[in-house]
């Protein structure tokens, strides 16, 4: 592999700029619900979701970039020719991040895993042959599209049922959450350790054995949640917006763990979507320092990092405006039900990340919001913005494929 | 920059303007008092005045209705019917309607109430006025019940503010009586024509009560599905 290094700064270039585009356009989608609720300011909400973008994308992203990397397309019928799998996969880079602005400039609602999964796939069929798809892998994860907001939308729908049972329509709803918000907090915080630890540490290297992962979770579950108790006994009722049953105040003691689910949101963002932009650099890094295609390969931490970065800076950068207008967007998400959807979305995609599978964000968070609604929770719907969110992927994965293609070949010119 | 689809899906919630719509209606039907106040000292200067302010708080509020039908298309999904949250709208519109109703009709025909039956008319006017502003409190819990999701204590709450609301109908009803007995006691001293549209007008009055009761019925019909 004469030109090494200029593939791995091509796709380092390539792989920051997808990054950077998620981070500034999808994590507002992630933010949304704490920004519009008014639970974080501005700042604040940048702030967490990039601390926790980079966590979730260096701690657990390692399994979904390997199912990306090296899930999707079957290399051994080109191990002679190593550097078609390099151009193709910077191809898939191009072809997503174009398909992406594309997209946002048009004001379609696109999903960055589905544009990258349908470039490589693309890319792999007609660049190299249809053999050299996994067709197996790519239908689970054109199922796991189909399943996360469903089962997202289950888990939002019970547990805002939950908070109507416990707290909602009780006769003190006040007192009531004051008492379940600290125990949503602990299982928030439970979860997300747990996931975290079974699946993400050892990226960086550290083992636990089970029972210490349990043990471990169960300890930062019960520090947040005395964290949040101490936050929330510090809440005081607000005799002016307050009827008869303080649901005003309700909405604040909930808006103490909607701080939480919003971190577990960006975390489970940064764990699922930066693979999409790092996954195909940690391909070509592969190929091209070792000259042959291995599936083996551990995944450089360095790749993970280079993904978190370019979302923070995508952030830093884009960020503020979009989730400037999201705020503005979303009046009537209270953080009762934001919490509820943001905590199924973040479950179910931790949990899809957890097990490689790459699953949209914004779908899954969709179906999450969906859920509450299903439960009487949420004033009004737009069945029609939903519809078309849903009908995107169907148009995205064949026009990521496309573009792929194209790049393909013009690569293999170029550098060929 | 892109816009945001999470933000997008949300609609915009039914439930403020349903409660600004029966604050305009509320505001039309309070103008009554001094309107029939003035009728009955027969100052029509002043009543003029009061039936201009009547029907333009009617027509603020007929604008609003027209707003909110065109907010609600067939895509929204609400956790109540669409049918009914416009069913509600259009009885809460009908009591605006009343009262620009009666004050059209007084004024066109310049009636007096007769002095005799004054006192028990404003009696009967607040009775309704009553049910009215019942029915406007009902409504103004409709965001906390949105908030508390439809069940629980809140639903109980509403409920026992219906069963208030009838309560106050009823009442309504009886001194309605008491008013058409008091008329045709006196009708034999008065023009016909004068009578016929004095009955009508208590007609009217009642309808205030009685669709504010209806506002009451609808709800229910939200809560209950």
């Amino acid at each position: 592999m004469e030109y090494m290094t200029l593939y791995i700064a091509l796709a380092a270039i390539f792989g920051l700029f997808m990054a950077w585009g998620i981070g500034a356009n999808d994590v507002a989608n992630a933010m949304a619900t704490s920004v519009g609720s008014r639970v974080l300011s501005l700042k604040q909400a940048i702030l967490v979701a990039a601390i926790f973008e980079f966590a979730g994308a260096v701690l657990a992203g390692g399994e979904v970039t390997s199912t990306i990397r090296n899930g999707i397309v079957d290399a051994s019928g080109i191990s002679d020719r190593p550097e078609l799998l390099v151009y193709g996969m910077l191809a898939a880079l191009l072809a997503a991040g174009t398909w992406l602005l594309i997209a946002s400039r048009k004001g379609w609602p696109v999903s960055t895993t589905h544009s990258i999964v349908g470039a490589i796939v693309g890319f792999a069929a007609v660049g190299i042959s249809i053999e050299a798809v996994k067709w197996a892998s790519v239908g689970t994860i054109v199922t796991s599209w189909i399943i996360s907001p469903v089962v997202a939308g289950t888990i939002a729908f019970l547990l805002f049922t939950t908070v109507q049972k416990l707290v909602l329509e009780r006769r003190d709803p006040l007192s009531q959450a004051r008492r379940w918000v600290p125990v949503y907090m602990f299982f928030a915080g439970f979860l997300i350790t747990l996931v975290t630890l079974f699946k993400g540490l050892k990226h960086v290297g550290v083992s636990l054995s089970e029972e210490q992962s349990y043990l471990l979770a169960t300890i930062i579950g019960l520090v947040i949640a005395i964290i949040g108790k101490i936050f929330i006994s510090r809440i005081k009722v607000d005799p002016e917006a307050d009827r008869a049953f303080h649901f005003a105040t309700v909405e604040k003691v909930f808006g103490v763990l909607m701080v939480l689910t919003a971190c577990t949101m960006a975390f489970a963002h940064g764990s699922n979507d930066v693979a999409n932009a790092v996954g195909p650099v940690a391909a070509v890094i592969s190929v091209a320092s070792s000259g042959e295609i291995s599936q083996q390969a551990p995944i450089s931490f360095w790749v993970l990092l280079l993904g978190g970065i370019g979302i923070v800076v995508g952030l830093a950068t884009f960020g503020k405006e979009v989730m400037k207008t999201v705020g503005e967007g979303i009046t009537h998400l209270t953080p009762s039900r934001g919490f509820a959807a943001e905590l199924a979305a973040a479950t179910t995609i931790v949990v899809a990340s957890g097990t490689g599978l790459p699953v949209s964000t914004t779908h899954t968070l969709v179906g999450a919001v969906l859920g509450v609604g299903i439960a009487r929770g949420i004033a009004a719907i737009n069945l029609a913005v939903v519809r078309d969110i849903f009908m995107s992927w169907i148009i995205t994965v064949p026009a990521g494929a496309v573009l792929a293609i194209i790049f393909f070949f013009i690569l293999r010119v170029i550098l060929g | 920059m892109a816009k945001n689809f999470i933000s997008a899906i949300f609609g915009r919630s039914p439930v403020h303007p349903l409660q600004q719509h029966m604050a305009k209606v509320i505001a039309c039907v309070e103008e009554l008092p001094a309107f029939f106040d003035a009728s009955i000292r027969g100052d029509w200067e002043t009543a003029t005045r009061v039936r201009e302010n009547i029907r333009q708080l009617e027509h603020d509020a007929d604008t609003l209705k027209i707003d909110i039908r065109l907010h609600l298309p067939n895509t929204l999904f609400m956790p109540v019917a669409r049918a009914d949250l416009l069913d509600l709208l259009t009885v809460q519109d009908r009591v605006a309607n009343k009262a620009k109703d009666i004050s059209g009709l007084m004024i066109g025909r310049q009636m007096r109430i007769p002095q005799e039956l004054g006192v028990m008319f404003m009696k009967f006017l607040d009775g309704a006025l009553a049910a009215c502003r019942q029915a406007h409190t009902t409504v103004n819990e409709l965001d906390e019940v949105f908030e508390a999701g439809f069940r629980g204590a809140e639903v109980d709450l509403i409920h026992s503010m219906i069963t208030e609301l009838d309560r106050l109908e009823r009442e309504s009803d009886h001194v309605e009586i008491e008013v058409r007995r008091a008329l045709f006691e006196m009708e034999k001293t008065l023009p016909p024509v004068d009578v016929v549209f004095l009955y009508k007008i208590i007609d009217w009055i009642g309808d205030l009560a009685d669709e504010s009761e209806r506002i009451g019925s609808r709800l229910q019909l939200l809560l209950a599905r």
